[in-house]
């Protein structure tokens, strides 16, 4: 038994039989993440002497019989969500120095379950990529193959887990970027549905858009952490006042009766011929599984999401992050006199590339004169997305597609080239602009990398996807393969 | 017309000026370098004109979504809670006098 492997589930029969502990589990994960750190660099912060303090807490609670599903389970955190006393820098040369005088209420939540935190995730500054590549510390690489990205922005979330570096971790989804990254690195993540999980000292990227997910090693673990995090919180005016149900309930292995649906516009020109095949593969396997396919189902404003999010998320961007003005924290350029000067330098200085070029396109799409054609605009389209999903789930349970339409690409393949990289989030990103729950889960290989399947459901329909997942799961063997590294 | 397929897009034909990008970055409070403005240019173009596909979709009739859940004004209490204290708040600040954060003089 490799320690740093096991799921959480597995890890916490371990531990309340005893036959494991929460100082030797931290170990095992601070010991691999020496190992492969070098090669994968998916970490910003180690905390290890905090995880130790927190596994060795732990146990106490596990010995006198207090044990919740994820005491002393070491996760890691993606590093735009808030720790008190603990680095958060999004990845950005403007919060390099930044330490929270508070928690997220995710982190909040995980720390009152007697959780254990090992580190901070890499990711695109500010969660602006879909690649790593716009961290401006470094690139984190892909265990399955280390000239190709992991994907992004929670690239260095679901390295660490697809890596074995802790149980399981928590990623932010905008358009993708806990999906794809899953996808990319054969885990399971999952974005819930917009106002399920509070945003609380979550960094603001895109606000309508935003949500917190877990990335985990399997279904039963996704359920577990979601578990952990969902539910309402009066500091996050978008979270949502439903109830929270026992999402480990609905992991039967019985798909009858299911109606799945397909929606060929998913299926995009240029999409790989490897994921295509998984794909078409993943979804007869679903079909021997009970559930009921319907191949024919159209989205067709589907085409038009992209250029929508492209407008949306960058506008929503361009006013959040007017905040970075270098008075209240944050990186701050001080060489001058002038006060416009100073704030206009500390942006040019603290700002990578990506992010400047969201920034411009989200203030152009709201400016005088370009706002009717460019910001409401794809507002309208954005209900018009909606409407199609609203009516995609009147006969459909969850619809069914590829994460990506690619396999993960190059290292410095799409860099240089804006466009290509928005288009890797073709498939996922429409998701968010409808604020629906969905789930990229490992569905192949193709030539040796990842391939992800994508399982969307109506708002709160959680269940409902994770359902579909576990019985796949369970008919499956791609979430037990390991990158060797 | 589908025009955003992976893997192909148009070039741009249209382009914004220099002065169109001076002035989004003046708006942004971006300080930009020559290169920085000449880059932007290009590209800020290049995506927009594949974007240009949104005008032609028809939206007559159909309003605007902000955001995709069913809450509206959402309002709290007016209850008495404890701040964080001012130590911890002032300790990210770049510059700080006391209590106060410093900053550059705003008129002159």
């Amino acid at each position: 038994m490799i320690i740093n492997q096991l799921t959480i589930h597995e890890a916490h029969k371990l531990l309340k039989a005893k036959q494991l502990s929460s100082v030797e589990l931290t170990r095992a994960c601070l010991e691999r993440i020496s190992q492969t750190e070098p090669k994968v660099h998916a970490l910003v912060t180690i905390t290890d002497e905090l995880a130790l303090k927190q596994a060795e807490k732990a146990d106490q609670l596990i010995a006198r019989g207090d044990a919740h599903p994820l005491t002393g389970i070491p996760a890691i955190i993606k590093d735009n969500m808030c720790t008190r006393g603990i680095p958060t820098t999004c990845s950005s040369k403007m919060l390099q120095n930044f330490i929270p005088p508070y928690d997220a209420t995710v982190v909040e939540k995980l720390n009152n379950c007697g959780a254990v935190t090992i580190g901070k995730a890499n990711m695109d500054e500010f969660a602006m990529g879909s690649s790593t590549e716009h961290s401006a510390f470094f690139t984190t690489h892909n265990p399955w193959d280390p000239s190709r990205v992991p994907g992004g922005s929670s690239g260095g979330s679901a390295v660490a887990v697809a890596a074995d570096e802790t149980i399981y971790a928590l990623g932010s989804d905008t358009g993708g970027s806990i999906r794809q990254p899953a996808g990319f690195c054969s885990v399971t993540g999952m974005k819930p549905t917009y106002g399920r999980v509070s945003r609380y000292g979550l960094v603001a990227f895109a606000s309508s858009l935003d949500q917190i997910g877990p990335l985990t090693k399997d279904i039963t673990d996704c359920a577990i952490v979601l578990n952990a995090i969902a539910g309402y919180d009066n500091r996050d005016s978008t979270s949502v006042p439903e109830p929270t149900p026992d999402y480990t309930q609905c992991l039967t292995a019985d798909l009858s009766g299911l109606a799945i649906g397909v929606p060929k516009e998913y299926f995009v020109q240029g999409m790989q011929k490897e994921v295509e095949t998984a794909m078409r593969s993943a979804i007869k396997r679903l079909e021997e599984l009970g559930a009921k396919v319907d191949w024919e189902v159209s989205l067709p404003s589907t085409t038009y999401a992209l250029a929508a999010y492209y407008i949306i998320a960058p506008s929503e961007a361009s006013a959040n992050l007017a905040r970075y003005d270098g008075v209240k924290y944050g990186f701050s350029y001080t060489d001058t006199d002038s006060m416009w000067e100073a704030l206009e330098k500390t942006r040019q200085f603290g700002f990578g590339d990506e992010v400047k070029r969201r920034i411009m396109l989200g203030t152009y799409a709201l400016s005088a004169g370009y706002y009717d054609a460019w910001y409401l605009k794809a507002q309208k389209v954005r209900t018009l997305i909606r409407r199609e999903f609203d009516q995609a789930f009147e006969k459909h349970d969850v619809l069914v597609t590829p994460t990506s339409p690619t396999v993960p690409f190059k290292i410095g393949e799409k860099l240089d080239d804006p466009l290509q990289m928005y288009l890797s989030d073709v498939c996922t990103l429409p998701i968010n602009i409808a604020g629906l729950p969905a789930i990229s889960i490992p569905a192949g290989f193709g030539d040796g990398l990842p391939i992800g399947m994508q399982i969307i459901a109506k708002p709160f329909g959680e269940e409902a996807i994770l359902k579909v997942a576990y019985a796949y799961e369970q008919a499956t063997e791609w979430h037990k393969r390991r990158a060797e590294i | 017309m589908p025009i955003l397929r992976y893997g192909c897009y148009n070039d741009h034909t249209m382009k914004l000026s220099r002065e169109e990008v001076l002035h989004i970055a003046r708006l942004a409070r971006l300080g930009l370098t020559e290169a920085e403005v000449d880059r932007l240019r290009e590209q800020l173009s290049n995506i927009l004109e594949n974007f240009e596909a949104l005008q032609q979709v028809d939206t007559t009739d159909v309003p605007p979504t902000a955001q995709s859940i069913p809450l509206q004004n959402v309002t709290k209490d007016d209850e008495v809670a404890a701040s964080l204290p001012p130590g911890q708040i002032l300790a990210n600040a770049p510059r700080r006098d006391g209590e106060y954060f410093r900053v550059k003089a705003v008129l002159e």
